[in-house]
């Protein structure tokens, strides 16, 4: 679990960094996108890494929160869950699930047109076609709204998944400054996603 | 003070068990839980019904035999103690008050509130402890120097009374911060890095086997542990264990 969501951390980063230049810049956001979208290397070894990564990580999410919950089969008639722990921590297949169904609402919207464009319908090569499609996606204010309330569940899902990796794995030396790298880090990359999403609707 | 208590009572471990209230008067806030606890028994014997079981020894907190679960929360409301030193000036007259066994799979309850925790024992056989030849050329311990944060936290580990109450209050009764405790007792230490990895492998692998949940982290077992047994030491044994299982 913690290998792979350091390793979706990191592509989160990645992801982020990429579509926040659409706010900046339409040609720079072509251009990225072109890259990722065509490159070799990203396209049919990296993109199958990382949907493993992704399927990988919500079926040992599954596994594990199925044999912790059997671990204790008669349960406390008085249990003060929210006196030692945060709901985050408490609540990770909640918020996990929350960002898995975005996830399905998210390849619905960008990963199976653009593998319909490219692998089933052969459509030809367009470098400046993906601002366009990014923006478009984003004119209808009810999907607006589930990206929002999807990142604001990825926020509290890394609030506790980003330093339980780094806990997981031992690598807690520095642990305040994990800490204070891993609250920016969940909440300023979903507040980023969000942005993006709310400044292209009023954009539209 | 005037208290209602609802109370797990359990033949034996095979009957099923029901929480059963009681109710009880002029409890002083000075006592302790147990010595209220002792109070409810002796006016059930009185009245000719079963006392309590309850686990208790050395009623200064460092035996770790004390083992409910009150209102919620391992050893209580209060923090840092254990059973036997909650006062009954942390709560209200009139208040009802929820007493359970501490309870895991792996925790079995034997009667009332007495569980079975030899779980840890197994644990502890396993690895908790290192090898040394003791016929007389045994190097003086004073004689070998150690760092003093070293030192410092392998004490701190050492501190484990080994109660349960990580399990106890752990959402998936994970034992982590138990073994983890143990096993960074003597792996900080350089009597203690010889067997390391031997000892942090053999010890998993029983926690395992025993059937303990896994750990995510929550960190509710450091809140609630009465001796303040810290998170680090879990983080520590992960980074053992994987070096153990890479260098094996």
């Amino acid at each position: 679990m913690a290998i792979s969501g350091i390793f979706l951390i990191i592509f989160l980063l990645q992801h982020f960094i990429i579509n926040i230049t659409s706010v900046f810049s339409e040609s720079i956001f072509n251009q990225f996108s072109h890259f990722m979208g065509t490159n070799f290397v990203v396209q049919f070894i990296a993109q199958p890494i990382l949907i493993l990564g992704v399927v990988f990580h919500f079926v040992m999410g599954f596994v594990l929160d199925f044999k912790n919950r059997t671990s204790r089969k008669i349960k406390y008639v008085k249990y003060k869950g929210d006196a030692n722990a945060s709901w985050m921590s408490r609540n990770m297949i909640i918020s996990g699930l929350v960002v898995l169904s975005f996830l399905g609402l998210h390849f619905y919207d960008f990963w199976i047109p653009e593998m319909n464009y490219k692998y089933v319908e052969f459509l030809p090569d367009d470098p400046n076609r993906y601002y366009d499609e990014l923006t478009h996606k984003f004119e209808d204010l009810t999907k607006v709204v589930i990206y929002v309330i999807s990142f604001g569940f990825l926020s509290l899902h890394l609030l506790h998944g980003f330093s339980s990796s780094f806990q997981s794995l031992g690598l807690n030396k520095y642990n305040f400054l994990i800490k204070i790298i891993a609250n920016i880090y969940a909440i300023g990359i979903p507040l980023g996603f969000s942005f993006i999403a709310i400044f292209h609707y009023l954009n539209s | 003070m005037r208290l209602k208590l609802k109370i797990w009572r359990q033949k034996n471990s095979q009957e099923k068990g029901e929480m059963v209230s009681y109710n009880i008067e002029d409890i002083s806030p000075d006592m302790s839980f147990l010595e209220m606890m002792d109070v409810l028994n002796e006016q059930l014997t009185l009245k000719g019904v079963d006392p309590v079981a309850f686990d208790h020894d050395c009623r200064e907190g460092i035996c770790g035999s004390c083992s409910m679960f009150i209102n919620g929360e391992a050893h209580g409301p209060d923090r840092l103690v254990t059973t036997c030193q909650l006062h009954m000036r942390k709560f209200k007259d009139g208040d009802t008050i929820y007493i359970e066994p501490f309870r895991a799979n792996t925790f079995p309850v034997i009667k009332d509130l007495v569980v079975d925790r030899s779980a840890f024992d197994r644990i502890q056989h396993a690895g908790g402890y290192i090898s040394i030849n003791t016929s007389g050329n045994t190097q003086d311990a004073n004689a070998i120097p150690i760092e003093k944060n070293s030192a410092d936290k392998a004490f701190d580990a050492a501190t484990c009374i080994g109660c349960g109450a990580c399990v106890a209050t752990c959402k998936n009764s994970s034992a982590m911060l138990f073994v983890s405790a143990k096993v960074s007792q003597f792996s900080l230490l350089p009597q203690g890095k010889v067997e390391a990895n031997e000892r942090v492998l053999n010890m998993v692998k029983q926690m395992d086997e025993e059937g303990f949940g896994n750990c995510t982290n929550t960190g509710a077992c450091e809140v609630e542990c009465p001796k303040g047994i810290s998170l680090e030491n879990i983080a520590r044994m992960n980074r053992d264990f994987i070096k153990a299982k890479i260098s094996k």
